[in-house]
């Protein structure tokens, strides 16, 4: 084993000792860095889970192609063909037959059906997107529109627009959150370094004046900020778990009354790494501006 | 080797703590520093252990001279030195042989061989049993023989101790000087800095005299006294 490897194993043991050393302050601390970090992960959490939805309800990022009532199964193949050369993502055909069809099965709609000379339906393709970007959606609904034998394009654009604007916003929302929550772990973790740092301060004194160098005093109070931004971190991934765990079944429910299968996304293995990683570099980051500050001051 | 050069210490308020001081203490030597209080000598032992930096004047310490050291380098030198405080600095939140431990950690011993070198150095001191023991349950001659062994386990050169024996009985004071002069006699050079140098049990030891921050004989040592 490296001297170098025994020296941060060395400084990690130090900075778990000292954890261990307050258990009641050391809880304390993580279970604040953990709401910190909840309430911005809780956010970003909210908004992706929004995304998700609106790519899971049918309709919201569609577009309907009408065809002229004249046309004919040459003009239905020859849109079935660009569709499939485009690539413009999943589509299916729904044949004017097949709309009265439906429309008659609408309450109170079969006497009125009824009573028309011929079907007034045209077919249609409802095409969903690859790529679901409101601009994106607006240029593919321009170019179906000059398409031949394609009499009207209908794309609730506006919506489309409204809502995305709408999670950019949140988005926004959620980053300012991040850095002022992100800053207050830094100086939380400022702050506990502080008074490690004070109340160490005979050990520091003792250790330098018997030849430790700068890095060896302060790498323990860096592992100790690293390591209690990360277990906040974690701490901060089991809250929002646990509220969305409580939140699915409600959400579950809501989404089956408007008829779809939404199941709310809670934090993947990915997600939590992150978050976790997210909480030991600010966490570092506080322990680094703290030990800059005050060591200088002991030695 | 030690060779101190018209060695002044004066501070910010204009306190002169130490005037023109000079000497030598060649490799293997023992030396007792005595002088009253306010004499000088803590103020010596810092410049020394490079803990403060001189007025003026130069310090060099086996070919390495203290005053163009940079400040990155200064625990480097430390390392090289056994140090006595005369406050004895032990962490009493840590247990005896943790204290020991600390010095080999600088340094960056595997723990093997740290621990090993460790429970020799307090064998050396007199304390093999006590490894488990916080500080605060050991007499102030067994704190001591501590302090010594926390020095003396990266086997330093040189010895510097700051009056090791204060606040000492007389059986423990002769027992801290027996460790002393055995360390000595395999060639390690100890200065040894005392305000009451009749109190210490007979040692052979060169003495240098500090009166009011100076050499008592400007310019020259002490001969070498025998007590």
């Amino acid at each position: 084993m490296s001297a170098w490897f025994a020296q941060h194993l060395a400084a990690l043991r130090d900075a778990l000792r000292r954890l261990a050393a307050a258990p009641l302050n050391s809880l304390l601390s993580l279970v604040v860095i953990g709401v910190t970090l909840t309430l911005p992960t809780a956010g970003w959490l909210a908004i992706e889970n929004l995304r998700q939805l609106t790519g899971d309800v049918e309709g919201t990022q569609q577009i309907s192609l009408f065809l002229a009532l004249e046309a004919g199964r040459r003009d239905v193949a020859e849109i079935e063909a660009r569709l499939r050369q485009e690539r413009v993502g999943r589509w299916r055909f729904v044949s004017r037959e097949d709309a009265l069809k439906r429309l008659q099965a609408a309450e109170g709609m079969a006497e009125i059906i009824a009573s028309l000379p011929h079907n007034p339906l045209p077919d249609a393709f409802v095409v969903t997107p690859a790529d679901t970007r409101p601009e994106s959606l607006e240029s593919l609904a321009e170019s179906f529109s000059r398409w031949p034998k394609v009499a009207h394009v209908q794309l609730d654009s506006a919506w489309v627009k409204r809502f995305d604007a709408l999670l950019r916003l949140g988005r926004l929302v959620v980053l300012l959150l991040g850095v002022l929550f992100a800053g207050a772990l830094v100086t939380i973790t400022f702050s506990t370094i502080r008074l490690q740092i004070l109340a160490q301060a005979a050990e520091i004194e003792v250790a330098r004046l018997i030849g430790a160098t700068d890095a060896f005093i302060q790498r323990p109070l860096h592992y100790f900020g690293a390591l209690q931004g990360t277990l906040g971190g974690l701490c901060a991934a089991l809250l929002v778990s646990a509220g969305f765990l409580m939140l699915a079944p409600a959400v579950g429910e809501l989404a089956r009354l408007y008829g779809t299968s939404f199941a709310l996304r809670g934090l993947a293995a990915g997600d939590v790494v992150i978050l976790s990683a997210t909480g030991g570099v600010l966490g570092w980051l506080g322990a680094r501006i703290s030990v800059l500050m005050h060591l200088r001051q002991l030695l | 080797m030690i060779v101190a050069e018209a060695l002044t210490k004066r501070y910010p308020e204009g306190r002169e703590a130490l005037r023109n001081v000079s000497f030598t203490i060649s490799a293997g030597e023992m030396v007792l520093l005595t002088g009253h209080s306010g004499a000088g000598k803590s103020t010596l032992f810092r410049l020394l252990a490079a803990i403060e930096r001189p007025t003026a004047g130069s310090i060099v310490i086996n070919g390495q001279n203290l005053t163009a050291l940079s400040r990155k380098a200064v625990p480097y030198l430390r390392r090289k030195l056994g140090l006595i405080f005369q406050d004895r600095k032990l962490l009493f939140d840590r247990t005896v042989l943790d204290n020991v431990l600390l010095p080999l950690a600088i340094v960056g011993h595997p723990p093997k061989e740290a621990l090993r070198r460790a429970q020799a150095a307090l064998a050396k001191v007199g304390l093999p049993n006590r490894e488990k023991t916080f500080p605060i349950a050991l007499s102030g001659g067994e704190q001591q023989r501590l302090a010594i062994a926390r020095a003396v386990v990266n086997r330093p050169a040189i010895i510097l101790a700051d009056e090791p024996t204060a606040n000492l009985d007389a059986g423990s004071a002769r027992e801290i000087l027996e460790i002393f002069v055995a360390f000595q006699q395999v060639g390690v050079t100890v200065l040894i800095a005392t305000h009451d140098p009749v109190s210490l049990p007979i040692v052979q030891a060169r003495t240098l005299r500090l009166d009011k921050g100076e050499m008592s004989e400007p310019g020259s040592e002490q001969a070498l006294a025998t007590r």
